[in-house]
């Protein structure tokens, strides 16, 4: 995984509440075995007409959010499915951070895995930013995790939080699976005493 | 956990997440074991690939189990898989089960069906287990009892590899349903009236446990529906405590424990619902006795109406945020603010999905029908949650009653719900649907989808149009 520490980039702006991973990334492309190329069909139904002409006005087709790494949003963003494709397609798109008033919970935990860092401001906070982007072309925003705040050009501060444990983890871009097995003669004791940790094949298939 | 005398009141979810803590320390999340992991074919594939890139197992290939639903073609299964991708997709699973030993149901098993259907049926789900599955209905099997949720692919990898997840600990809250569902009004109502009344992120970062009276009454198939849509209100699981009706539906299931078992299992299980005095930290109330038959309007599940009601208007909306979401979704569904409900026309109906694809959903359905057709302007059809819920339905001869009103009769699997497969809506067309999902596009592009209950969806396909199940059931 990437680790996170500090990053600058153009924030593309998506004013809309209860942003779904359907619309992040409809099904019809979750068939591929691969966790790379879903970054060509984020967002599809928003960015292109049935016949497969883009959408001009839609915001990742204009020209001053071409390489928009930062993600603005409306509250409950990412809610409905639990496909890690739809940050998968956020990460190949090339976006680092997600900013809104609040995420849908799988999701929240999805981009963890995947080095992408969401972060929760308050609605105030955020209707500010979709101003700063949208009416005065103010793009650019600096997102610090080791000090756990988002600076914008003016040099605005928008403290955040994250657990503590996640920001390590993003922070060195640690794997979750070789962590966990450092315990695993905890996870085999376990085994031993557990009620349900026996087969369920022994039962009778 | 040892009984040290000392009495702590807990909820049912404090003892099922104690009973599984394999590590806890200090700023760390929680290391807990996984009894039970469901693998399906679109977001397994990458887990797997990602054991083999690090050369590590699977652990516990005997916790494990894995079936094909949601690409799955739902016509005669004899014939080769259409779709190269989807073909692509469940030969992978194939070939990792084998590669990992993994018990798999293929679709051609008389096991195969919608993986929160055939959990239950084959009694792997249990009342104390830990359930996971990439897929986030598994909060389905919260009904008996049992501690489920839906992880991320990265996760089911991470289970795969050590049979535990990193969790921090949710919150609890408790919703209580007092009264009873009125005739006519079912648990898709219940829980679809939840969630328009509160919301589709009150559960947000909570296990829900569903209590009181309403909740008690509900058969198994009925608390599934339930618990199956908790993750629209937000939640990471929905639980409802096991009693006798649980202990019926589990009894001699082919992986439930055998009789020699039986007793000592359900005594176990008795202990699992939560102490008398114990502290949830939220609470809810919802009474019964005053829900309507609820159709959504929207591109949320929580846009939702009573069937006797109207589609609303954005300019009665005083939040910004919320009426902007309400005109956006009124333009999506092509509908007029202000039109009564029973006025909006459909052009297909679905009734399946795991939310309501089982014996009883299917039986509601088949009473609503029996000696009507579908109206000429409806296409309409029926897919089993699973195989055994098939073939139940073919010995009681219900597949007779759809096919004579006009009902297609398909193969088990996910189908329409997220129309993966080729059952897909076409532009514009109008569903009402008993599958889970409004969202924009879910059920194909530019799709519209009303939820509704099963009795709802088949009075939709013979009547052409909603009309209120109450009435309409009773008419000749
Ligand atoms: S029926 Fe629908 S909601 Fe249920 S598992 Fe399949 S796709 Fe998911």
């Amino acid at each position: 995984m990437k680790p996170f520490v500090v990053h600058s980039g153009i924030t593309a702006p998506l004013n809309r509440a209860n942003i779904d991973t359907d619309a992040i990334i409809p099904k019809q492309f979750l068939k591929r075995i691969e966790r790379t190329g879903f970054g060509q069909y984020l967002f599809y139904e928003w960015r292109y007409r049935a016949d497969g002409t883009p959408v001009a006005d839609f915001v990742l087709a204009q020209s001053a959010y071409q390489d928009a790494t930062i993600l603005l949003a409306g509250p409950n963003f990412g809610c409905g499915s639990s496909r890690e494709h739809a940050p998968w397609a956020l990460l190949d798109y090339g976006f680092r951070a997600i900013i809104a008033p609040s995420f849908a919970d799988i999701f929240y935990n999805n981009c963890f895995k995947n080095g992408i860092l969401p972060i929760v401001l308050p609605d105030q906070s955020v209707q500010r930013l979709f101003e700063q982007v949208e009416l005065r072309g103010s793009r650019i925003l600096t997102i610090d995790l080791p000090a756990q705040e988002v600076r914008d050009a003016d040099g605005t501060v928008y403290p955040f939080a994250v657990d503590a444990y996640r920001k390590k983890c993003l922070l060195e871009g640690l794997d979750d699976i070789g962590l966990t097995l450092r315990h695993e003669e905890q996870i085999s004791v376990y085994e031993t005493t557990a009620p349900f940790a026996r087969s369920i094949v022994s039962s009778g298939v | 956990m040892a009984d040290t005398g000392k009495h702590f009141p807990r909820t049912m979810f404090d003892k099922i997440w104690n009973d599984h803590v394999v590590r806890e320390h200090a700023d760390e999340p929680t290391l807990l074991y996984i009894d039970l992991h469901l693998v399906h074919e679109v977001t397994s594939p990458q887990a797997f690939e990602g054991l083999r890139l690090a050369e590590r197992q699977v652990r516990r290939p005997d916790l494990t189990f894995a079936t094909a639903d949601h690409n799955v073609p739902t016509t005669d299964r004899r014939e080769p898989i259409a779709d190269p991708i989807a073909k692509q997709q469940i030969d992978t699973l194939r070939a990792n089960c084998a590669e990992f030993d993994i018990p798999f149901a293929d679709i051609s098993s008389v096991d195969q069906g919608i993986v929160h259907v055939i959990g239950p049926e084959l009694g792997l789900t249990l009342p104390g287990k830990t359930i996971v599955c990439g897929d986030s209905h598994t909060s389905t099997h919260g009904a008996f009892g049992a501690l489920a949720f839906g992880i991320g692919t990265s996760e089911v990898e991470h289970v795969l590899a050590t049979q535990c997840l990193q969790q921090s600990r949710p919150k609890t809250m408790e919703v209580v349903v007092s009264g009873s569902l009125p005739l006519g009004v079912h648990a898709k109502d219940l829980i679809l009236g939840l969630i328009a009344r509160f919301g589709t992120a009150f559960g947000t970062g909570y296990v829900i446990e569903y209590r009181g009276p309403a909740i008690r009454k509900l058969s198994m198939e009925e608390r599934m529906t339930v618990c199956n849509m908790s993750i629209e209100a937000g939640a990471r699981a929905g639980l409802i405590a096991p009693d006798e009706t649980t202990f019926a539906y589990l009894r001699n299931r082919r992986h439930a424990p055998p009789d020699v078992e039986w007793e000592r299992a359900t005594e176990t299980w008795r202990k699992l619902c939560s102490d008398p005095d114990a502290k949830f930290d939220a609470r809810l109330e919802f009474d019964a006795d005053q829900l309507v038959p609820q159709v959504t309007w929207g591109t949320s599940p929580g846009m939702g109406a009573d069937v006797t009601g109207r589609v609303p208007d954005p300019a009665d909306v005083e939040d910004p945020t919320v009426r902007q979401s309400t005109d956006l979704a009124l333009r999506y569904m092509g509908l007029q603010p202000g039109t009564p409900i029973q006025e909006i026309a459909i052009d297909r109906v679905f009734i399946g999905s795991c939310t309501n694809g089982r014996i009883e959903d299917l039986r509601a359905a088949a009473t609503v029908v029996r000696g009507r057709r579908v109206a000429s302007t409806v296409h309409a059809m029926v897919v089993p949650g699973s195989y055994q819920v098939k073939q139940q339905a073919e010995q009681e001869g219900l597949h007779e009653v759809f096919l004579a009103a006009g009902f297609e009769w398909r193969e088990p699997g996910c189908s329409m719900c997220l129309a993966m497969n080729p059952d897909v809506l076409a532009p514009g067309e109008r569903c009402a649907s008993t599958s889970n999902r409004n969202f924009e596009g879910r059920q194909g592009r530019d799709g519209r989808t009303h939820l509704v209950s099963p009795a709802m969806a088949a009075a939709a396909a013979i009547a052409g149009h909603f009309v209120d199940v109450r009435t309409f059931a009773a008419r000749a």
